[in-house]
Order: C-alpha cells, then sequence, then structure tokens
C-alpha cells in the first residue's frame, strides 16, 4: 500500500481564500427518510456565499437526496420525509410558515439532465421573473434575460435567435440555459446536481469556469462523481458515505490530507 | 355424404395422423441417445395434422363451386333439358327447384318440368360428390404421406408449423384491412354512381336539402341535393357544441386525476371514467332525447325564447360531448403524464407553484398530443349516430342558433337508407356519397392526429 497520496487534479483554481463568514445555509442534524428507508443520516453543514461547496460520495449515498432536502424539492416525492434542522439565513425553511414557492426562488437548482422548457430560449429565462413579477414591463424583462444569458456565457452564442426552442440547442448550451434560466430569479444559494454529467469535455469546461464566476454572487452547492472537478472548482468539499456526511472540509485539505481513511480512500479510487 | 361429411372426415384423418406421428416421434425420443429430438412430438403432430387437413380442406373449399357448375352442365346436356324456357326467372326456378328435391332439401315439385330433371340432377350430384371425396381424400392421403416420409428425429417440425402459425395470424390481420377496403370499394363505387345523377358541385355546395324519394328516379332535381346545412350541423353538434362540453372538462379532469388527485382516489376515479365510455350510445341517446332536450326548451321558454324546437342541436351536442369526456380526458392524461418529470422539476425548482406548473409547462408540452385526442375525438362525434338519431332533427336548417333544430350526415344516412325510396333512387345512393364524405373526413382527422401524436412522442424520447 503506498502512503503517498495522489491527487487527481492540480489545487483549486482560485488560491485566495475567502473569510468563511457566516453560513448561507446550515443544516444540522438532518435526517431523509424515503417511506422507511433512511437515505441521510443526522448530517450536519454549513454552506457559505461566496464559496463553492461540492458533494462527493459513491453513487447511492445520499448526495441528490440531502441536495433536495436544501430547497425542498423533496416535498414533490410523497414518500420522502425530512427530520432536523435547515436554515437560510438563520431562517427554518421547514418551518410552517416557510413559503416555498419563495424559498424555490432564493435556493434556485440546476439539475442533472438539462432540462429546458420546450419553449423558446426567451420564454425559458423570462419564466422565472414572470411567474414572481420580477420585471416590469417588457424592457426589463428583456435586460434580466440578457444579463442572465451573459452571465452563463450563453448569449453570444443565442442573442440572433432567442425566439428558438430551448430544446433545440446542445447538450452544453441546455445546460448553460438552465443555469441561466435559475439566475434569472436571482437567487442567493444555486444547487447543482451532476451538472456536467451528461456534458462533453469542452462544455464541461465551459460549466466549470461559469461556476467560478458565479461563485462571487452566490452560495453555490455541486454534487459531482468528479473528483477533479471537484478539485477545481470548489473551495469546500464534503464526503458523503452511506447517507452519512464522513468529512467536510477545505477542499485543499480534503484532497491532500484527509482526516478519514474512508475519505483518502475514495478520492485515490482505492474505494471499490 | 354432403360437404361437412367431408370436412369432417378430412379432420378425422388429421387427427389420426397427429396421433401417430406424433408417438412416432415419441418412440424417436425414446430411442434418441439423449431423450432429445429436434423438435417436441407435439409438433410432429401437428406437421402431419396440417398436411393431411389443410389441403383437402383447401380443396373441398374450391372444389364444391366448379362442381355445381358441373352439376349444372351436365343436367343440361340431359334431353329432358331441352324443352326448358331459353333464359329468365322461369328457368331458373324449375333448375333450382328440381336441384332442392334432388338434394334432399325440398320434397316434392311444383313445376312438372321440374320433375323430369329431378332424376339427372341426383345423378350427377352423386356423381361430382364421390369424385369430390375420392379426390379430397387422395390429396389428404399424398399430404400425409409426405409430412410423414420427413418424420425423422432431426426434422425440425417446430419451425415448420411456426411457419404456418405466422401465416395464420397475417391472415387474420388482413381480414380487417382486406374487409375495409371492400367497405371503401363499395362506398366509392355507390358514390360514383350518385354523382352521375347529381354533380358533386350542387352537392357539397348546395344549401339547400330535401331528397324526395317518390321522385322520378332518372330525372333528379339538383337543387334538391345541397348538403351543406347536413355538413353544418354535424359540425355544430360533433365538432362545436360537443366540443365545447368535452374539451374543458376532459382537460380538467385529466390534470385533476394526473396531478392533484391522491393515488387511492384516482384507482377508482379513473376506471369510472372509463368506464363512461362504455356505456351504449343508444343510453345516451335516450338521456339527450327524453331529458335533457325537454330541459333544454323548458329553460328556452323560461327565457324568453319564443318557439323553441324540442329537438335542439344543443341538446344533441351536450350529450355527445359528455359521452366525449372519458375520451379526452385520457388522451390529456396520457399526453401530460408522457411530459418528462424533469420538466416539471424544473419548473417547480424555479419556485413554480403546482398551478403554474401545469398551466406553464405542462400543459403547453404536452399540448400537441392533446390537440391530437381532441381532433380523434371530434372524428368520433361527427361519426357518433345513435344521439343524433335520437335527440337531433330530420330538418336540414342552416342556422347558427343552438337552439334550432339542425340535422347531421349520420342523421340523413340513417333517414334515406330506410327510407322507402328504392335503392337505385337517387335518394337512396345520396346516403353513399354522405358516408364516403363523412369517411374521408374522420380518415383524414385520425390519420393527422395519429401523425401528431406519433412526432410529440418521439420529442421526449
Ligand atoms: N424517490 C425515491 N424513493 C425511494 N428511495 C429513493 C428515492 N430516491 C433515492 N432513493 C434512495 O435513497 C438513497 C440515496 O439516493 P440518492 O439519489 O440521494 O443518491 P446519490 O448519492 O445522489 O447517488 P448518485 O451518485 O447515483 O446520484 C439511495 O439508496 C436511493 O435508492
Ligand atoms: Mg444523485
Amino acid at each position: 500500500m503506498s502512503e503517498t497520496l495522489v491527487p487527481p487534479a492540480p489545487a483549486p483554481l482560485s488560491a485566495e481564500e475567502v473569510p468563511l463568514g457566516e453560513p448561507k445555509m446550515r443544516a444540522r442534524d438532518v435526517s431523509v427518510y424515503y417511506g422507511e428507508k433512511q437515505a441521510i443520516n443526522s448530517v450536519s453543514i454549513d454552506v457559505h456565499t461566496e464559496h463553492v461547496s461540492a458533494f462527493i460520495g459513491p453513487s447511492g449515498c445520499g448526495k441528490s437526496t440531502f441536495l433536495r432536502a436544501l430547497n425542498r424539492m423533496n416535498d414533490t416525492i410523497p414518500s420522502a420525509r425530512v427530520q432536523g434542522q435547515i436554515e437560510l439565513d438563520g431562517e427554518d425553511i421547514y418551518a410552517s410558515g416557510m413559503d416555498v414557492v419563495q424559498l424555490r426562488a432564493r435556493v434556485g437548482m440546476v439539475f442533472q439532465k438539462p432540462n429546458p422548457f420546450p419553449k423558446s430560449i426567451y420564454d425559458n429565462i423570462a419564466y422565472g421573473p414572470r411567474i414572481h413579477g420580477i420585471a416590469e414591463g417588457k424592457n426589463e424583462l428583456d435586460a434580466i434575460v440578457e444579463r442572465s444569458l451573459i452571465r452563463a456565457g450563453l448569449w453570444e452564442e443565442v442573442k440572433d435567435r432567442l425566439t428558438d426552442s430551448g430544446t433545440a440547442l446542445s447538450g452544453g448550451q441546455q445546460q448553460r440555459l438552465c443555469i441561466a434560466r435559475a439566475i434569472a430569479v436571482d437567487p442567493e444559494v444555486i444547487l447543482m446536481d451532476e451538472p456536467c454529467s451528461a456534458l462533453d469535455p469542452i462544455a464541461t469546461a465551459k460549466i466549470e469556469e461559469l461556476i467560478d464566476e458565479l461563485r462571487g454572487s452566490y452560495a453555490i452547492v455541486i454534487v459531482t462523481h468528479s473528483m477533479q472537478q471537484a478539485a477545481r472548482v470548489s473551495q469546500r468539499t464534503a464526503f458523503f458515505h452511506l447517507g452519512t456526511l464522513v468529512e467536510y472540509g477545505s477542499t485543499s485539505d480534503i484532497f491532500t490530507n484527509p482526516r478519514e481513511v474512508r475519505t483518502k480512500d475514495y478520492i485515490t479510487g482505492r474505494y471499490g | 355424404m354432403s360437404a361437412s361429411t367431408l370436412l369432417l372426415v378430412v379432420l378425422g384423418l388429421g387427427l389420426a395422423g397427429w396421433l401417430v406421428a406424433r408417438s412416432r416421434a415419441v418412440m424417436f425420443r425414446r430411442a434418441a441417445s439423449n431423450n432429445r429430438i429436434a423438435s417436441l412430438p407435439n409438433f410432429h403432430g401437428w406437421y402431419a395434422a396440417i398436411w393431411i387437413a389443410v389441403p383437402a380442406i383447401l380443396f373441398t373449399i374450391i372444389w364444391s363451386p366448379i362442381a355445381d357448375a358441373l352439376v349444372t352442365q351436365s343436367v343440361l346436356a340431359h334431353p329432358a333439358a331441352a324443352d326448358l324456357p331459353a333464359f329468365g326467372i322461369a328457368r331458373e326456378s324449375i333448375l333450382s327447384e328440381a336441384q332442392a328435391v334432388a338434394d334432399g332439401s325440398a320434397n316434392t315439385v311444383f313445376n312438372p318440368m321440374a320433375r323430369e330433371l329431378v332424376e339427372p340432377f341426383r345423378e350427377a350430384l352423386g356423381k361430382y360428390r364421390v369424385i369430390g371425396f375420392v379426390v379430397a381424400l387422395i390429396i389428404a392421403a399424398v399430404g400425409g404421406a409426405i409430412a410423414f416420409l420427413r418424420l425423422r428425429p432431426d426434422f425440425r417440425a417446430r419451425n415448420k408449423v411456426e411457419r404456418t402459425v405466422l401465416f395464420v395470424l397475417l391472415l387474420a390481420s388482413l381480414v380487417a384491412i382486406v374487409t375495409t377496403l371492400g367497405i371503401v370499394a363499395s362506398l366509392v363505387f355507390e358514390t360514383i354512381r350518385f354523382f352521375g345523377m347529381v354533380s358533386p358541385i350542387d352537392f357539397l355546395f348546395g344549401t339547400h336539402w330535401a331528397p324526395n324519394p317518390m321522385s322520378n328516379p332518372d330525372n333528379p332535381d339538383p337543387s334538391r341535393y345541397g348538403a351543406i346545412p347536413l355538413f353544418w350541423g354535424t359540425l355544430f353538434i360533433g365538432a362545436i357544441i360537443a366540443m365545447i362540453v368535452a374539451i374543458p372538462i376532459g382537460m380538467m379532469s385529466a390534470i385533476y386525476l394526473n396531478q392533484y388527485a391522491p393515488a387511492r382516489m384516482r384507482t377508482w376515479l379513473k376506471p369510472a371514467l372509463e368506464v363512461l365510455a362504455g356505456v351504449p350510445t343508444v343510453v345516451y341517446g335516450y338521456f339527450a332525447a327524453l331529458t335533457v332536450a325537454p330541459a333544454i326548451r323548458d329553460m328556452a321558454l323560461a327565457i324568453g325564447v319564443s318557439n323553441p324546437s324540442s329537438e335542439s342541436a344543443l341538446a344533441a351536442g351536450v350529450v355527445m360531448g359528455v359521452m366525449i369526456i372519458p375520451f379526452v380526458s385520457s388522451m390529456a392524461d396520457d399526453s401530460i403524464t408522457a411530459v418528462p418529470q424533469a420538466m416539471a422539476d424544473g419548473s417547480l425548482a424555479m419556485g413554480a407553484t403546482q398551478n403554474e406548473t401545469i398551466k406553464r409547462v405542462l400543459v403547453p408540452a404536452a399540448l400537441p398530443g392533446i390537440v391530437a385526442g381532441v381532433m380523434l375525438a371530434i372524428s368520433r362525434a361527427i361519426g357518433e349516430t345513435m344521439i343524433v338519431v335520437m335527440a337531433a332533427s330530420f330538418a336540414a336548417n342552416l342556422s347558427a342558433n343552438p337552439l334550432d333544430a339542425m340535422t347531421t350526415v349520420t342523421v340523413q344516412i340513417v333517414a334515406l337508407l330506410t327510407g322507402e325510396g328504392s335503392f337505385d333512387h337517387p335518394a337512396t345512393l345520396a346516403a353513399f356519397a354522405l358516408g364516403f364524405v363523412l369517411f374521408m373526413v374522420t380518415l383524414g382527422l385520425n390519420f393527422i392526429a395519429l401523425r401528431v401524436v406519433k412526432r410529440f412522442r418521439e420529442a421526449y424520447e
């Protein structure tokens, strides 16, 4: 058994460390059940603005389940049940007074498979602002659409065909469209569940670049199966295993100096 | 020794062949080293039975008209046939009387001339029956011999039998198609005859409909064959009034069932809705004629409409719409289900409510499928007969007032075909032309709808 750790990728892009400050979201002793089956067992984690947090771990360990607990998307699964406490800016998101609609506007989500609506590119982006009544009048809506597409790095590619269907774009463009759609409502947190797993390396590189740019304004959580990706884009990494949080810390620590042997085995690929 | 005896004998031989071939195959199997032969004994049995029975039965089927012709020919060659009337009904009836007595289906003849012919008929019938019987048996024997010669342990009877099964299945599926083609052909034929008497222009664009089955058939008045009022009535009742009822209710029930209904509710509500589709249309017809129509007339009177019809288009259309609800609902339900969950998730994750998600994402995404379902529903509604026969009027009015009496294409087809006109009369033939137009329209609607559905399915696969 070799003792040297082989980091799968160079050190994270962003060398400068941003001070953590107050957490944007704080999860305490969160357990999630599907019917009788427990998928997440007592996970506590903090998510910070201006940071990308990567969730890694073997398939089926509950990364998606936990991610969906953060914007209450688990509510759409009838059998799912969440215990414990999750706060957004100190406010319990599972409290009875919480407006799920408002919560999801503040905590946006990007899915594994790009899922643009079968509408025009423009209408895809305008969807959120319209339902939340963010824009006043057509000009403002146009501005939001343009700004979101620019931020998602898609504007140059689609500015001449905003009326084309969003589903007619390539996979990578669709995923950036979905990111643009998510940021159009100006969320505070963006959750991404394996956003690049359906994309080729070039499209993946674009999305990673985009995530790094967006980090400045949002708290971003990304679930990924790629160690390289976690190392490249994230400042903090959480390793999940069998429904529990094994280790959570700065990405460089996790990849170069993990405290837990399970983490080490996983990131060096020794885990089965 | 009638044809049915022959059939029984052939089938009996087939059964015998089945048993013998099967038991031989069983013996092969015992002899085989590992107890295995290429095909199971049953397949060898079936192979023999098919070879024995099928060719012989086919021969019998072909033989019977040939034998009839040969019998008649040989009877006519008999001297007693020389004084028969040359042509016409008299000659035919004498011949058939004699034949009936000869084959035992009648006891006596009335025409003395026929009596002379009974004996020749009997002889000829007997002769050709024996010939047919013998040939059938020979064919069965030859078939059996072929089958038994091939009966070896390594013979792959299974594949051969399966090929026969395939052929039978193909034949079965062709029956429906061939029948439809036959119906269309006869429809086209009669329609062309009708258009020989009344020009298609007068028929398709005329606005006055009053065919008179008692008029002189050789000189129809084309101005009485304008079908526009019927097309309008059909459209108004089936495609407008019925859809105004069926589309919103069907859509809403589909959305409720698909998105909101708890699983337990759905398990009984959906079948309950589908049962509605199984109610015989004549029952809807009663309901329309006896309950809805008078109620609508009373309501019209109450709001001050003078002289409303008791056979209003509204009554027929509303009930037809109710009949179509389950259909629209189930098509819409399927289309919404076909929209990937990822769409709904994407919308919900943007902070849309479920209602907004349905309205802005699911229904638009499902729209092609829903439109196709509506088109199928319309084609069903305009072809529907029983409700309108019972509740709509026979009077061909061209009106946009739903309280007026109106008639439809199907109602007029029924009226014309059950009327007292002779079969060659243009008033009767007009029914075929109407049927043809209806057929083309529903065919077109179904065709387009199915293509739309197909494209829609592909979009999500
Ligand atoms: N809708 C559901 N109903 C029941 N069980 C579920 C459901 N979704 C997930 N699970 C179970 O919960 C556990 C965690 O699943 P989850 O999808 O969160 O894993 P994951 O870490 O995201 O895996 P992957 O890396 O493969 O996406 C798994 O055992 C899974 O079978
Ligand atoms: Mg997952």
